[in-house]
C-alpha cells in the first residue's frame, strides 16, 4: 500500500491523476501487449509487438518517474515509479477500460492497438502544442513511437479486415466487442479538463476520422451503436485489471523493494 | 516454430515471378509467406550491408519487420528489401572453375609497382 498521505495526495491533486492517468495507459497497454512474448503468431511479428509493449513500456516509466518527482516534492516523502506501478489497488488505477480487456485472438490485439494508438497519436500531438517542461519532453519523445505504432497496427487492421472469410469475420468481431469501449478515452474526465479539456472536441474529431478512414479501407462496417461503457478513469474497473494487477504487482508486493 | 529457409540457386527461378512490390495474388493458398533478405545501410555514406532473412507476406510488412528485427538497437538509417527468390547465386559446386583460376594470377594485383616514397596511404 501506498503511504495515506500520498494516496490522498493523489485522490486531490489533479496534475498527478493526469499524469498516473496517461501512465496507467501506457502500463497497463504494454502488460497486455507484452502477453503475446513467444506467443506471436509468426517470429517476427512476435517480436513487433513485443517492441511496441517495450515503447509503451518506457513511456509509462517516464511518466511515473515524473508523477514520482512531483509527489516526493509536494510530500517530501521519496517516492519511485515502482511505488506507483506495484503499490496501487485496482480502484486506484485511472487507465482506460479499453486496455485491460483480455488480448482475444491477434485480430482483436491488432485492433485495440489500433483504436488506442490512434487516440494516443492525436492527445500527445496535442500536449506537444500546450503541455510545457518534462510532459512535453515525454510527448515529443513518445509520439514518434506512437506514429509507428498506429502504422504498423492499421496495416494490420486492414490485412485482416480485406483479408480472407475467415479473418474478416475475426475483425467483426472484435470490433463489435471493443467499440463500446472506445467512447472512454474521447470523454474528458474532470482531471483532464484543465490541460485538454478545450482539445477534447478536436482529438474526438480527428480520431473519429482516422478510424472511418481506416475500417472503410479494411472493408469493415463502422459500428452503430454510441453507448459506452464508463468508468476506468475513475477507477470503476471490469473483473480483468484484478487479475492483471495480481500477477503483475505479485513480486513487489511478496518481496517490497526488490531489485534485479 | 520452425523456420526453413531455403537458398534458390541460379536458374530455379524464372524471371517472370512476381517482383517484391506486388502483393502476390496467391496469397490465400499459400501457408508459408516468402522469404525475403534484408540489407541495411548503418551510416549515411556507406553500402547498404546483407543483414539476414525473414519472412514477410508482403514488402511493406518485409520492411517493417526489418526494422523490428534488425534495428531494434539503433543499427540502420536505410532499410532494402528483396524477395529471397530474385537473389540469384552462384552454384557452390562450380566454385573450381569459377574462383579458383584466379588464384595464381598474382600479376593482377597492383603490388609489382615500385611507388615512390613521397606518395602516401596506398
Amino acid at each position: 500500500m501506498l503511504q495515506q498521505s500520498i494516496s490522498k495526495l493523489i485522490s486531490e491533486d489533479q496534475q498527478i491523476q493526469y499524469l498516473l492517468h496517461l501512465a496507467d495507459n501506457a502500463l497497463i497497454l504494454s502488460h497486455r501487449n507484452s502477453q503475446w512474448c513467444g506467443h506471436g503468431p509468426i517470429l517476427e511479428q512476435d517480436i513487433a509487438l513485443t517492441n511496441i509493449a517495450l515503447d509503451q513500456l518506457g513511456q509509462a516509466r517516464n511518466l511515473y518517474q515524473y508523477a514520482a518527482l512531483l509527489i516526493t516534492e509536494k510530500t517530501g516523502i521519496p517516492t519511485t515509479e515502482d511505488q506507483l506501478a506495484y503499490l496501487r489497488d485496482v480502484g486506484e488505477f485511472k487507465n482506460c477500460l479499453i486496455a485491460e480487456l483480455p488480448n482475444g485472438d491477434w485480430g482483436q490485439t491488432v485492433l485495440r492497438n489500433f483504436l488506442m494508438g490512434s487516440y494516443q497519436f492525436f492527445l500527445y500531438q496535442e500536449l506537444q502544442q500546450i503541455a510545457t517542461g518534462q510532459l512535453k519532453a515525454i510527448a515529443d519523445k513518445s509520439i514518434k513511437e506512437i506514429t509507428y505504432h498506429v502504422r504498423w497496427s492499421a496495416d494490420w487492421v486492414v490485412r485482416l479486415g480485406d483479408g480472407t472469410t475467415e479473418s474478416h469475420a475475426r475483425m467483426e468481431q472484435a470490433l463489435e466487442l471493443l467499440w463500446s469501449y472506445t467512447g472512454e478515452m474521447l470523454e474528458p474526465s474532470d482531471f483532464e479538463q484543465e490541460l485538454i479539456g478545450t482539445q477534447s472536441s478536436y482529438i474526438k474529431a480527428a480520431w473519429e476520422a482516422k478510424i472511418a478512414a481506416v475500417l472503410a479501407e479494411a472493408n469493415l462496417d463502422h459500428p452503430k451503436n454510441d453507448w459506452m461503457q464508463l468508468g476506468g478513469k475513475k477507477g470503476i474497473h471490469t473483473e480483468h485489471l484484478g487479475y492483471l494487477l495480481a500477477e503483475m504487482q505479485f513480486l513487489q508486493r511478496a518481496y517490497p523493494g526488490l531489485e534485479w | 516454430m520452425r523456420l526453413i529457409i531455403q537458398k534458390y540457386l541460379y536458374g530455379d527461378y524464372g524471371d517472370g515471378h512476381a517482383g517484391g512490390l506486388e502483393k502476390a495474388s496467391n496469397q490465400d493458398q499459400q501457408k508459408e509467406w516468402p522469404l525475403w533478405e534484408v540489407f541495411i545501410r548503418s551510416k549515411q555514406g556507406l553500402d547498404h550491408k546483407h543483414a539476414g532473412s525473414l519472412h514477410a507476406a508482403d514488402a511493406i510488412m518485409a520492411l517493417e519487420n526489418a526494422r523490428d528485427v534488425y534495428t531494434r538497437r539503433n543499427e540502420g538509417m536505410s532499410i532494402w528489401v528483396v524477395e529471397s527468390k530474385h537473389i540469384h547465386a552462384s552454384d557452390p559446386d562450380a566454385a573450381a572453375e569459377f574462383f579458383e583460376p584466379a588464384n595464381d594470377k598474382i600479376y593482377r594485383h597492383p603490388s609489382f609497382y615500385d611507388l615512390p616514397d613521397s606518395l602516401k596511404h596506398m
